[in-house]
């Protein structure tokens, strides 16, 4: 029970999650099933955004970055194999000559996404948390002008076609409760509660023996790691990939989506990905339009982007910390004065989570 | 050596540009510790408040055809309002919260007025052509210098003047500075925490139209992210200035600008693509060796 207890937050989160994938599996159309796997592979990277900004307080604008390097690192391994000499002349030759396996294809290009984040992070967390978020900027321009001039590794601007479609709405889950996993058990561990400690009062935190540094490092190098993984998906989804996929729009919806649902628990990550998906699809749907009786009705294109700017500013100026207010799912009926019977980390994040507001 | 001159004179009429940019961002940033993102969007909405509202690749005008005093006029005014209904509408409610949810209410506002841009002008670049006259080459000492060049060269120089002279010698720009240097004691002191501020909107929506006419004039095209770039750079002159110090970012606004044009000018052929990955990057070693920036102030530093 006392386990059951601790593993509440994730469950509370990943059952309804697996609830909600089987029965669109079971009774949604394609298109239903399309959205929801995109909404879930959404879901990975703003959770390997949420492990950096929702533990640190620092809100980086740069991970699209990681996602892109690995989305291209899969490209290069795995796509195209007749193609690739002509479209991509300039990549190494062992590459260029050769198809690799889907698996080790995904991992080298999830750990090549953690070594940039890790290296980037060596310099990046340096900086005071107001620069360093600007700087988190900096670094996404920088790839993006790369990528989209390196004409012959990535074809510039234009886009990558042919990459293998694997990820299947179950595929994508799959890799969501991974995530949803690792972010847990990183933000009770010693680092995450070192890191949040530092989001709450830096000072503080620092006269404790903690060291700004190194706890913001290793969050960027693991949520590096996890936008990897959301960048893999997006490739092995979509079947293509195109630099201009991964700049300031994309950026924003994920933002957008963390800041609706709560920065500052891993259940408004949940919570924020999932209500924003659901109301960008009916605006989608209804810009396209739809029929009452005998009259159609449709709202002008654009009105999604507004709406979601819209809702975003209101949730600002009116619910600063979002739907979920920085806390996690918890047992109900736990006893919460006492520390032995609620897991201590839970306590921890408990209080952390209340005093901010 | 012309060459040379010919480089400088560009790259100071850019470090200028960037100058000015940097310096409205640092001033909202001093009076209510905002980085703005939207001063992107009042570049982009003042460059397309010249034309009608159509999707049509080449827009017949609006302010564009006015006499030219008066386009000036009505492109500064109407970006000094917008910037003056974001300060009201987005960011006062907002004004005691922590800089990072400044930061992200900022990228929702600059998110919003794209949007709105696209609703009514279409998302393609369009092509307008002001200022015509204005660039054929001059002959100055027998260098031959771009006529755009050397307006934007003046015009960024007289501005960054007369608000070096506001904020030194009018009450209103003391006031400012002091707000910039220590908010809450400014309060203390009597100075108006509302009319300071909108004054810092105000004069950022100021020259936030000016520079999106001299953008307009230098490219002739009118495209949704033409004030981003701009706008980033000058983000990075306030980080390398040291966040918080006016100095600083004029400072930082000539770094970026210059590093810009030099690199574009003797970089090899085949690298000039890469160009702004370069000022990124030399941006970013600078601050390896001084994370606080090139001139540090209180505001760097989190009060105990």
């Amino acid at each position: 029970m006392r386990i059951f207890e601790r593993l509440f937050p994730v469950l509370a989160l990943v059952i309804p999650l697996a609830g909600v994938v089987w029965t669109i599996d079971q009774f949604g159309s394609a298109s239903v099933e399309r959205v929801a796997t995109e909404a879930l592979i959404r879901l990975v990277f703003a959770i390997g955004l949420y492990i950096f900004a929702g533990n640190s307080g620092i809100v980086s604008f740069g991970h699209m970055t990681f996602c892109a390097i690995a989305a291209y690192a899969t490209a290069w391994q795995t796509c195209c194999a007749m193609l690739k000499p002509i479209t991509m002349s300039g990549l190494p030759a062992f590459i260029r000559d050769n198809t690799f396996p889907l698996l080790p294809a995904a991992l080298t290009s999830i750990a090549l996404a953690g070594v940039v984040a890790f290296t980037s992070g060596l310099i990046l967390m340096r900086l005071s948390s107001l620069s360093a978020s600007i700087s988190t900027l900096a670094l996404m321009f920088i790839l993006n002008v790369i990528y989209s001039n390196w004409t012959t590794v990535t074809m510039g601007s234009s886009t990558i076609v042919g990459l293998p479609v694997y990820v299947t709405i179950w595929i994508a889950l799959g890799c969501a409760v991974l995530v949803i996993v690792i972010a847990y058990l990183y933000q009770v561990s010693r680092w995450g509660l070192m890191l949040r400690a530092a989001r709450e009062d830096e000072v503080a935190a620092q006269a404790s023996g903690t060291s700004l540094y190194w706890s913001r490092l290793i969050a960027f190098t693991l949520s590096g790691f996890v936008a990897g993984l959301a960048g893999v998906l997006f490739a092995h989804f979509m079947g293509t990939v195109s630099i201009a996929n991964f700049f300031l729009n994309h950026t924003f919806l994920i933002v957008a989506m963390l800041v609706i649902g709560g920065m500052q628990s891993l259940a408004g990550a949940v919570v924020g990905v999932t209500f924003i998906s659901v109301v960008i699809e009916l605006f989608r749907r209804a810009e396209v339009g739809f029929s009452v009786g005998s009259t159609q009705i449709s709202i002008p294109a654009g009105s999604q982007e507004l709406i979601l700017a819209g809702i975003m500013l209101l949730i600002l100026i009116f619910r600063k910390a979002g739907i979920m207010g920085g806390k996690e799912l918890r047992w109900p009926w736990s006893v919460r004065d006492d520390g032995t019977v609620v897991g201590v980390g839970q306590v921890r994040l408990a209080h952390s989570a209340d005093s901010h507001r | 050596m012309a060459y040379f001159i010919q480089v400088l004179i560009d790259a100071v009429a850019l470090g200028s540009l960037y100058a000015l940019v940097a310096l409205a961002i640092g001033l909202v940033f001093g009076v209510m510790k905002l980085i703005n993102f939207a001063q992107a969007d009042y570049l982009t909405v003042g460059a397309y408040s010249l034309v009608i509202p159509t999707a049509a690749a080449t827009p017949s005008m609006m302010f564009g055809g006015l006499p030219w005093a008066l386009m000036i006029f009505c492109v500064v005014l109407s970006i000094t309002v917008l910037a003056l209904i974001t300060e009201r509408v987005a960011f006062r409610p907002l004004r005691n919260t922590d800089p990072t949810t400044l930061l992200i209410s900022s990228f929702a506002v600059s998110y919003f007025l794209q949007s709105l841009i696209i609703m009514f002008h279409g998302g393609r670049p369009k092509s307008v052509s002001i200022g015509a006259a204005l660039t054929r080459p001059i002959d100055i000492l027998g260098l031959r210098v771009g006529g755009v060049q050397f307006l934007t060269m003046t015009v960024a120089l007289l501005l960054l003047i007369a608000l070096v002279l506001f904020l030194k010698r009018t009450s209103i720009g003391i006031q400012l500075r002091a707000a910039a240097e220590d908010f809450s004691m400014a309060r203390l002191l009597g100075v108006a925490a509302n009319r300071v501020i909108a004054i810092a909107f105000a004069i950022s929506g100021i020259l936030g139209g000016v520079i999106s006419l001299l953008f307009v004039i230098q490219t002739g095209t009118l495209d949704i992210r033409m004030g981003i770039m701009p706008t980033v750079y000058a983000f990075f002159a306030t980080v390398i200035g040291g966040i918080g110090s006016l100095p600083g970012a004029v400072l930082g606004g000539y770094i970026v600008g210059i590093l810009s044009v030099f690199l574009q000018a003797y970089l090899p052929e085949e690298m000039r693509p890469f160009r702004d990955a370069g000022v990124f990057t030399i941006v970013i070693l600078i601050l390896l060796v001084r994370p606080q920036g090139l001139i540090v102030t209180s505001a760097a530093k989190e009060r105990v």
